[in-house]
């Protein structure tokens, strides 16, 4: 439910850049792709953060004999390995009551692909027949794709940065027509590729018009521009989920977090920090915000050698914001590792299915706003003497099963493992762990406590009473 | 039928006994409850007393957070965490290449484990048992357990020297008194943490061993004593005053084979296990401060001699001139081979350190570093009457009980007891050391007076109970009562002191928590200051600093700072440093003053010599935070002068005064420490109505605001301006 509500307002989004009303290419899929072509294509690029969103719009026509039920993309090689996250929705019913279905996105070899472009696959709901043709709207997101340049900069400096792609759609299709247009953060552009007709007004640089292009065409691009925006990013992100069945969730994530812009250059100057904040820093970051659910508790965050008090936590009944910031602001290249924990009550997050089994259904991804994680780890510590684990997770992740002991522990706790690579806040969607847990184990842990208690009261009464002199004195 | 009616008759024979075996089992359970119930309370007491210490010492847990606090208890935490990571033997074998670089520090050998060992050895039992705790955690609570565990010694000490009503007293005080609580707060992870646990330790078990004469007693005494020796440089003080007291009793003749057994038995094997420690290794054989106990070691074999001699001999007349003999021989033979000794090197002389305990002001004239501590200076009254408070004059009446009442074991107490307090005298940090002693003391003070007016309290309580106690005491209490008879306000005046007594001690207890709260509790590393709207205002720029360091600096970078802040810097910031607390290289430390008092340039050949990366230097002008390094400044020019005459302390002065303001001597304008510490300070207003670059430590307007730095530049600032890094720059082209 939660993923196609979320999935609905990204479709939402789409609809409201992409308002305007354009034809599209259609693409046939399934034997040859020169049977669909793109009637209409227009690509809208966000750069103004440093996880950068492209929407792209493809009005796809079938022009062969055979009904095709799969349109690829093809992306260039260089942009597969910065490539977090594609997704594809169709729209469906009329212009008020507009909505968007997802659709079933997956990588794919294409032997004959020119240069080693990497080819992704759409599954269509309906396939389209000869001469029909269909709207898909395509987000895709990218991360680590501006270059700073110059790589270093003084305190002085606002940072610059490289975006380089291609002014035509690389796809395997003829694309009639086609359209690009970029987002800058500011008025502030260096220089930019000139390709025929390309136009720059304020933010928006636009290239295109063009039309009739055949398939796999290209034509590079390179455009330098001012982006101050943060650029947090998280190098590791450990995130342990632990299950107490007497009511808790704890929560324990370990960042590793970075500045990944352009390199901090030469004198770090407070008096200039402090006096002069619009000059100088600019592209540094202090605080940084992290949404956690509501309703949490004992939240604490630290680092190895302590706590960091500069952290604010502000709750409502819908969401609650923890503000934190390192112990020092982070200018490019500057690292900070902390430690943030916190407690969330059992019931928001732990169902019991249909066929007795309890599942955990908790949020994949990085709580922090607006920042790329390069590795998440995500470790469902599972309570004792539960059986039988088993993840759904709506998207492809790595996992594997370890064994954790923490306190009182005597056969350990199953750990389900999952790791991803390269995570933007596109993927905060739930994910589900099942498994099998007998109530009784609850009570082994107090019951060992209490039989420890005895024990030792048994044993000093006993101490007391026994006499082992040899002679009465 | 013939069967039941036996039965019935054994039945009504039974009836009739148990009446009576009744009455006497009920006598005998009352016996015993009184018994039972006067074991429970003492050990209801005794427990709540070991969680009164324990719970105290975490003021500092609730005000700030669970963490280490000051200097040398982050190398501890350093090293524990090493030792449990790799291993004991790794830890023993350990060359530590990050602090007092280029030299290194071979730690195993340079520091007492037994801290270090007891907290592994308690996280491996926790963890064994399978509480997942963090080393952090045990470290920081091991003081205060370790002050929990001093209260039941004392309480056995208390009841060894006098009754165990003295003994709970004595237990109560020690629990809460500022005199240890300073240095047992949750997070002082220090020596003296378990250090003051074990000396009292072994003294009991060394008066148990005296009083009985057990070989057992005297053995765990030896064991006692090897745990201090592991734990903590302060061993020197049992080593000596234990010799002192046999002498003591010796000369006042109350030589006993008890004493030769303890003395022996605890010397000898103390000795051999404490020469397992590395780092003292042959001392006690070899050095001056030792010689003492060895000395009084070879007189007991004489004495056993003489005593065995005159057992055999029934002439007096024969036996005062072979003593005579004998003690002449001993005592020369003595005498020639300690000068031998001392002659060929083989006994080390007393080192600085001993001679400034016996001399206060040695250390001022011979050993600046040594005098530039804080807690090395002499005390001050205030500081004795802040952390003894009624201690301090129930000292003395304790000290005239056991002197009424004179025992072996009275007599050590005294002793610890004054020699104690005359090292606490000498210097601040003593005064721990002086505290259990004080404590006793106190205790017995206390419980002797209660005990006394609460008899005179209840006289008809105590005629009814002269029946039935013993002969001596119905005499006693006969003649109490007559006493009591005679002089009826007695009573009332008795139960006045009682409430003077009562009111004494809450006041005491009163005084101990305000003092924990407020004095003993901060971590030193983060500060805490009142905001202008009464808010808590928190500087935690050290933290921010060394953080900075560890995230952000290459992983071989050294920081040049003054030794104060070393271990901090190797432990939190994980870097390299120079210098650090662990003061053994006087030089290495004066080439850092120097530099630090030097010009620029020349401070600049100083650092490329120790490839120094990052210099770090404490600055308070901005926050008004005054134990900074400027203020600190005239210690390093004084050790470094002390090494290099190149450095003169009057260069720094104006007619004998320190000042950074326009005033200022130039050369103290010029040189690294302030340049560091004032780059562009001039620039920035602190204090409203005053001009810019007005220092709110020092409270002047700063002499040089146009500070240009050639060699330098600055690599980090905290937020507070407390803690300033600079880089230092490669060496120029030459072409």
């Amino acid at each position: 439910m939660a993923a196609e509500l979320r999935i609905g307002i990204t479709a939402l989004m789409l609809a409201l850049v992409l308002s305007i009303s354009s034809q599209f290419l259609l693409v046939t899929a399934s034997s040859s792709p020169q049977d669909l072509q793109i009637l209409n294509a227009e690509r809208r690029i966000d750069l103004t953060s440093h996880i950068i969103r492209v929407f792209l719009t493809l009005k796809i026509e079938n022009t062969g004999e055979a009904p095709a039920a799969e349109v690829l993309l093809a992306f260039p090689p260089t942009e597969v390995d910065r490539l977090a996250l594609v997704k594809a929705l169709v729209p469906a019913g009329k212009q008020k009551k507009k909505t968007y279905l997802p659709l079933d996105v997956k990588p794919t070899e294409l032997p004959n692909a020119p240069n080693g472009a990497k080819i992704f696959i759409i599954t269509l709901h309906n396939p389209l027949s000869k001469g029909e043709t269909a709207t898909l709207e395509v987000l895709y997101v990218l991360t680590h794709s501006l270059e700073p340049f110059p790589a270093e900069i003084s305190q002085s400096e606002s940072q610059l940065v490289y975006y380089r792609d291609s002014a035509l759609i690389l796809s395997p299709y003829y694309i009639k027509q086609q359209t690009t247009f970029l987002k800058t953060p500011s008025n502030k552009v260096e220089s930019f590729t000139r390709v025929e007709s390309t136009n720059r007004a304020g933010t928006d640089l636009k290239y295109g018009p063009y039309s009739d292009r055949a398939p796999y065409s290209f034509s590079p691009i390179i455009v330098h521009f001012e982006n101050n925006n943060p650029f947090a990013v998280v190098e590791e992100l450990v995130r342990e989920v632990e299950i107490s069945h007497w009511g808790s969730l704890q929560i324990t994530e370990h960042y590793k977090l970075v500045h990944a812009g352009a390199r901090h250059k030469g004198v770090f100057s407070r008096v200039e920090y402090q006096s002069r904040p619009s000059f100088s820093g600019v592209s540094s970051f202090k605080n940084l915000l992290a949404r956690l659910p509501p309703r949490v508790h004992s939240v604490y965050y630290r680092d190895e050698i302590g706590n960091i008090s500069s952290s604010h936590l502000r709750t409502d009944y819908q969401k609650s914001e923890l503000e934190i910031e390192p112990r020092y602001p982070l200018f490019g290249g500057w690292k900070a590792t902390f430690v943030i924990g916190y407690v969330l009550p059992l019931q928001d997050f732990l169902f019991e299915s249909p066929d007795g089994r309890r599942y955990l259904n908790f949020t994949f991804g990085c709580p922090l706003a607006d920042t790329v994680v390069d590795k998440l780890t995500i470790k469902v510590v599972l309570p004792e003497g539960s059986k039988d684990p088993s993840v759904v997770t709506p998207f492809p992740v790595e996992q594997r099963l370890e064994t954790k002991y923490s306190y009182l522990d005597v056969v350990g706790r199953t750990v389900a493992v999952l790791e991803k690579k390269n995570i933007v806040p596109e993927h905060n969607s739930p994910f589900q762990v099942y498994y099998n847990f007998n109530p009784m184990f609850m009570l082994a842990e107090p019951l060992m406590l209490a039989i420890a208690f005895f024990l030792c009261f048994v044993a000093s009464v006993a101490y007391i009473h026994v006499d082992l002199s040899l002679r009465k004195s | 039928m013939a069967g039941p009616k036996p039965e019935a008759v054994v039945n009504g024979g039974a009836r009739q006994q148990p009446s009576d075996l009744l009455k006497k089992t009920v006598g005998v359970k009352l016996k015993l409850k009184t018994k039972q119930q006067e074991l429970l309370i003492r050990v209801s007491i005794l427990f709540l007393v070991y969680v009164l210490a324990f719970i105290t010492r975490l003021f500092s847990v609730l005000r700030y957070e669970s963490m280490i606090h000051e200097f040398d208890p982050y190398f501890n935490y350093r090293t524990t965490l090493f030792l449990t990571q790799k291993g004991f033997y790794e830890f023993w074998n350990w060359f530590d290449s990050e602090s007092w670089y280029p030299l290194g520090r071979i730690i195993g050998g340079t520091l007492y484990p037994g801290l270090m060992v007891t907290a592994a050895i308690i996280y491996w039992g926790l963890r064994f048992l399978r509480f997942a705790v963090h080393i952090r955690e045990v470290c920081v609570l091991t003081a205060p357990f370790f002050a929990s565990n001093t209260t039941l010694v004392a309480y056995f000490f208390g009841k060894e020297i006098w009754d165990s009503g003295a003994g709970l007293v004595a237990a109560a005080l020690i629990a809460i008194c500022p005199g240890y609580i300073s240095r047992s707060v949750a997070g002082s992870y220090d020596n003296e943490g378990v250090a003051i646990f074990a000396l009292l330790l072994t003294f009991y078990l060394f008066v148990k061993a005296v009083n009985t004469g057990s070989l057992a007693w005297a053995l765990a005494s030896a064991f006692g004593y090897f745990y201090m020796v592991s734990a903590w440089g302060g061993y020197v003080f049992i080593i000596n005053l234990i010799p002192l007291y046999v002498l003591v009793l010796l000369v006042t003749g109350r030589y006993s084979m008890r004493l030769y057994v303890a003395y022996n038995c605890m010397y000898v094997l103390g000795m051999l296990l404490a020469m397992q420690i590395r780092f003292v290794g042959f001392q006690h054989v070899q050095s001056g401060e030792h010689m003492a106990a060895m000395g009084v070691f070879f007189l007991i074999q004489v004495f056993y001699f003489l005593d065995w001699v005159k057992y055999l001999l029934s002439d007096t007349k024969l036996f005062q001139a072979f003593l005579r003999i004998t003690v002449t021989l001993a005592v020369g033979v003595g005498s020639i081979a300690l000068g031998v000794g001392m002659a060929s090197g083989y006994i080390s002389p007393w080192t600085g350190r001993f001679y400034s305990l016996l001399d206060p002001t040695y250390a001022k004239d011979h050993i600046p570093i040594i005098a530039s501590v804080s807690e090395h200076q002499p005390t001050a009254w205030s500081s004795f009457m802040f952390d003894f408070h009624i201690l301090l004059f129930l000292f003395p009446a304790g000290l005239y009980f056991c002197f009424k009442r004179l025992s072996d074991a009275t007599i050590f107490i005294v002793m610890y007891g004054l020699t104690s307090m005359y090292f606490a005298g000498v210097m601040v940090r003593l005064i721990l050391v002086a505290t259990p002693a004080v404590c006793l003391i106190s205790a017995i003070a206390v419980s002797a007076t209660i005990k006394n007016l609460t008899q005179l309290v209840r006289p008809n309580h105590k005629v009814s109970q002269t029946g039935s106690s013993k002969g001596t005491g119905s005499v006693k209490g006969s003649s109490k009562v007559t006493i009591d008879q005679s002089q009826p306000f007695q009573r009332n005046g008795a139960i006045v002191l009682l409430f003077g007594a009562f009111y004494l001690l809450s006041r005491y207890a009163t005084h101990c928590t305000w003092v924990t709260s407020e004095a003993y509790s901060s971590p030193s590393i983060v500060l805490a200051a009142r905001g202008a709207h009464g808010n808590r205002v928190i500087f935690d720029d050290y933290r921010e600093a060394y953080f900075w360091l560890r995230q952000n600096t290459p992983p071989d970078a050294k920081v040049m700072s003054w030794w104060d802040y070393g271990y901090q810097i190797t432990a939190m910031g994980n870097r390299t440093v120079i210098v650090d607390n662990n003061t053994w290289n006087n030089t290495h430390i004066a080439t850092v003053g120097r530099a630090m008092s030097s010009y620029e340039d020349e401070a600049y050949e100083i650092m490329q010599s120790l490839d120094v990366d990052y210099v770090l230097v404490v600055f308070g002008g901005v926050t008004g935070y005054s134990s900074d390094d400027i203020n600190k400044f005239l210690w390093m020019v004084r050790i470094g002068g002390g090494v290099f005459p190149v450095i003169k302390e009057p260069d720094y002065l104006v007619n004998g005064e320190y000042r950074v303001d326009k005033g200022a001597a130039p050369k103290m304008l010029n040189c690294l420490m302030y340049k560091l510490s004032y780059y562009r300070f001039g620039e920035l207003t602190t204090e409203y109505g005053k001009p810019p670059g007005y220092d709110r430590a020092r409270g002047v307007e700063i002499g040089n605001k146009d500070i240009k730095l050639e060699h330098l530049e600055e690599a980090f600032t905290t937020s507070n301006w407390i803690v300033r890094i600079y880089k230092v720059k490669p060496p120029n082209n030459r072409w």
